[in-house]
């Protein structure tokens, strides 16, 4: 058996650690490039969404490699993300490219569901051994999202060009390499100590802008056409609703592990705009652009795929927090017909007018 | 002399303007870019040097539009600012007070709310350049009509027909139909600004909040017919300003003084530009499967720059160069 799962940023930096830890063979898809998206694109429906089109290209791509079993997440509710895993299942069938399937269904009543889901993969291993793969995995997690979060204060800060995204990939690699949970948290420092030591000036005057969202397109660059490291090469300091980390807690530990940063605070302040579950993460998106106005943020931009429900509902709302908070707010919607100019044009605009509005507003209060 | 050097570089059209030192705009160009805008700047800095006085002294350039990056490293700008800056800096200049910009051009259609004279909101055309300067252009030469005469002739329909106009090719195969059913021509083209208005209003304007008052710039303008037909859909004075077709250029020579008011030296490389050799060549990285097309332009022989990778390989070993190159 050779397992595989779709790419979503830095989440191949854990699965493939836990996937190691249990001795089994996983295969990580190329990244996410031009010739994924030609793949997914030429095979999916038009109206799937980028997410979609994506995670099919990784499974074309590695299947080159050798892979046999997919390991997809599920899910339940108005996101056709919880049918994907199987629709993506058939597309591939009929492309005669045969994968045994996985689906971890979010565990609706107890983790001992998700328990038995992971039970198909790791047969007959130990339940000790299971849960401190995943306990190791979760802990990666936790450690390319401190590396994650740390370029973003650098990167608007750095002395010299593309300097912190150099560091980034080599902090990464760092943690990737480590291979037990022993050696972990020596590379978690190796790679804290690759990115304090980047140049940077301390005193530059900085925007912080939030991006907030649908979780693929936060998470993985590729389908965001690196927003994050744009926006902070134009002096922006960026901060990601969702992390990785925080995402598995939330939705596959069901919030079990407690002091860490939930999207639990989101959905306290989304109630007087939207007081229900929409699918997917709309009703943590609108409240997210509560919390980032009340936390000071110049800015927060929403970044869903072309067609996302959920998504679509909480734009529509985002105009009346934008009011009501004073904070601006701007969407961008991402497909493949998606270019990068335009979005970088866009992405110009919106930071000219909060720095003018900041300058506005300190020029009031000096 | 003393002034400021604003280039718009645009899909369809690229204007220079020259502007004193007291804002007053003494030349402005409209040249056709044709696909070729380091040809179509070298061609309109020639124009605009042999317009100028001999001894005028040129204290900053600015560029934006579509071709702005480009444009600012061959000229050597001060400011490269994206089109939305460079309009509404030109609009609250020129349109005192001014808290809504209507901008159709060539490709692409925005508003801009602004409020206080600070840009509060703006919205760009996304998934369709319906109601766009182009589709208008295509339509007045269907019809074997001037496009100078398109407004004048759409002023003179008394009842506008009803066109479709979710899409241009919606709109098209609609007026075609409408053709053919014999409606007369003045009444076509007044459905046609009345549909695009709706457009606009609808995808681009998105239920914004429209104030007076209200500026209708860029190329479409010049079209009395689409300013009529915003004056009937807003119910509210539209104002055309009076550069109103290079309004971008016009903000970016704004924002060029703005910059060089700071003390910093301008960064113009000359009128010398327009003699020069600019060569551009590309290639395609094979460093990942992206196989992104890498752009390089060449200046006398020498690479200036480069840019169309996605990871910043190829662009940021030149760029480096450069901010060393700026400090000493």
């Amino acid at each position: 058996m050779k397992v595989t799962f779709p790419h979503m940023g830095y989440m191949y930096v854990p699965l493939k650690a836990m996937f190691k830890y249990l001795d089994i063979d996983v295969v990580v898809p190329p990244p996410c490039s031009k010739r994924t998206l030609t793949l997914g694109a030429k095979n999916a429906p038009e109206f799937a969404c980028l997410p979609l089109k994506l995670n099919i290209g990784n499974f074309l791509e590695v299947k080159e490699q050798g892979a046999d079993t997919i390991m997809m997440a599920g899910g339940c509710g108005p996101c056709r993300f919880g049918y994907y895993a199987y629709v993506e299942h058939e597309i591939l069938k009929d492309l005669a490219v045969d994968y045994h399937l996985v689906v971890l269904e979010p565990p609706e009543k107890h983790i001992g569901e998700l328990l038995t889901r992971i039970r198909q993969i790791t047969g007959n291993r130990p339940w000790i051994k299971v849960i401190n793969a995943i306990r190791y995995g979760y802990l990666k997690a936790r450690a390319t999202d401190e590396i994650e979060r740390m370029s973003y204060q650098i990167r608007p800060r750095e002395l010299k060009a593309g300097a912190t995204d150099r560091a980034l990939k080599q902090a990464i690699d760092e943690i990737d390499r480590a291979d037990s949970p022993g050696t972990l948290p020596a590379a978690l420092n190796r790679a804290r100590e690759i990115m304090q030591a980047v140049p940077v000036d301390k005193n530059r005057p900085v925007l912080k802008v939030a991006v907030i969202g649908e979780i693929y397109t936060l998470l993985e660059p590729f389908a965001n056409q690196n927003i994050e490291r744009h926006l902070g090469q134009m002096g922006v300091e960026v901060d990601r609703s969702i992390m990785l980390s925080e995402w598995i807690n939330d939705h596959l530990f069901m919030g079990l592990l407690k002091n860490v940063r939930s999207s639990q605070r989101f959905r306290k302040v989304a109630s007087p705009y939207l007081n229900h579950f929409v699918g997917g993460h709309g009703e943590e998106t609108v409240g997210s652009a509560v919390w980032y106005a009340r936390q000071g943020f110049d800015g927060a931009i929403q970044i869903l795929p072309f067609t996302c429900m959920p998504e679509i509902v909480a734009q529509s709302i985002l105009p009346r927090v934008s009011e009501d908070t004073g904070m601006p707010t701007m969407t961008l919607i991402m497909d493949e017909h998606s270019g990068e100019a335009g979005m970088i044009t866009r992405l110009e605009a919106f930071v000219d007018l909060l720095h003018r509005k900041h300058e506005q507003k300190e020029a009031l209060t000096s | 002399m003393k002034g400021y050097l604003g280039i718009d570089v645009g899909s369809v059209s690229t204007n220079i303007v020259f502007m004193d030192d007291d804002t007053n705009v003494l030349e402005s160009l409209y040249l056709r870019t044709n696909g070729q805008p380091v040809a179509t700047v070298q061609r309109g800095l020639r124009q605009i040097r042999e317009a100028l006085p001999q001894q005028t002294v040129i204290r900053g350039v600015g560029t934006t539009g579509s071709g702005r990056q480009l444009t600012g490293i061959v000229v050597g700008a001060d400011a490269v600012k994206n089109e939305i800056t460079a309009h509404a800096v030109a609009a609250s200049h020129l349109v005192p007070g001014v808290q809504t910009v209507l901008e159709i051009g060539g490709q692409d259609s925005k508003i801009i709310i602004l409020r206080n004279g600070v840009v509060a909101d703006f919205a760009m055309n996304t998934v369709c350049a319906a109601g766009t300067g182009s589709f208008l252009d295509q339509q007045a030469s269907r019809l074997n009509i001037a496009i100078e005469e398109f407004g004048d002739l759409a002023l003179q329909g008394k009842t506008p027909v009803r066109i479709a106009g979710r899409c241009a090719v919606f709109a098209e195969s609609d007026m075609i139909h409408k053709q053919q059913m014999g409606f007369n021509l003045e009444d076509i083209l007044a459905g046609l600004c009345e549909a695009l208005v709706r457009n606009y209003l609808n995808n681009v304007g998105k239920g914004k909040e429209i104030l007076a008052p209200v500026a209708f710039q860029g190329g479409v303008a010049a079209n009395a017919g689409m300013r009529r037909a915003f004056e009937r859909a807003l119910g509210m004075e539209v104002i055309v300003p009076k550069y109103f077709n290079v309004m971008g250029a016009v903000g970016a020579a704004l924002l060029a003084k703005e910059a060089v008011a700071r003390g910093v030296p301008t960064r113009f490389k000359g009128f010398g530009v327009a003699d020069m050799e600019y060569k551009a060549g590309s290639f395609e990285c094979d460093g990942c499967p992206n196989l992104c097309e890498v752009i390089e332009m060449a200046e006398a022989g020498k690479i200036i720059a480069r840019w169309g990778d996605r990871c910043g390989k190829w662009s940021n070993a030149v760029s480096v160069e450069q901010t060393a190159g700026s400090v000493s």
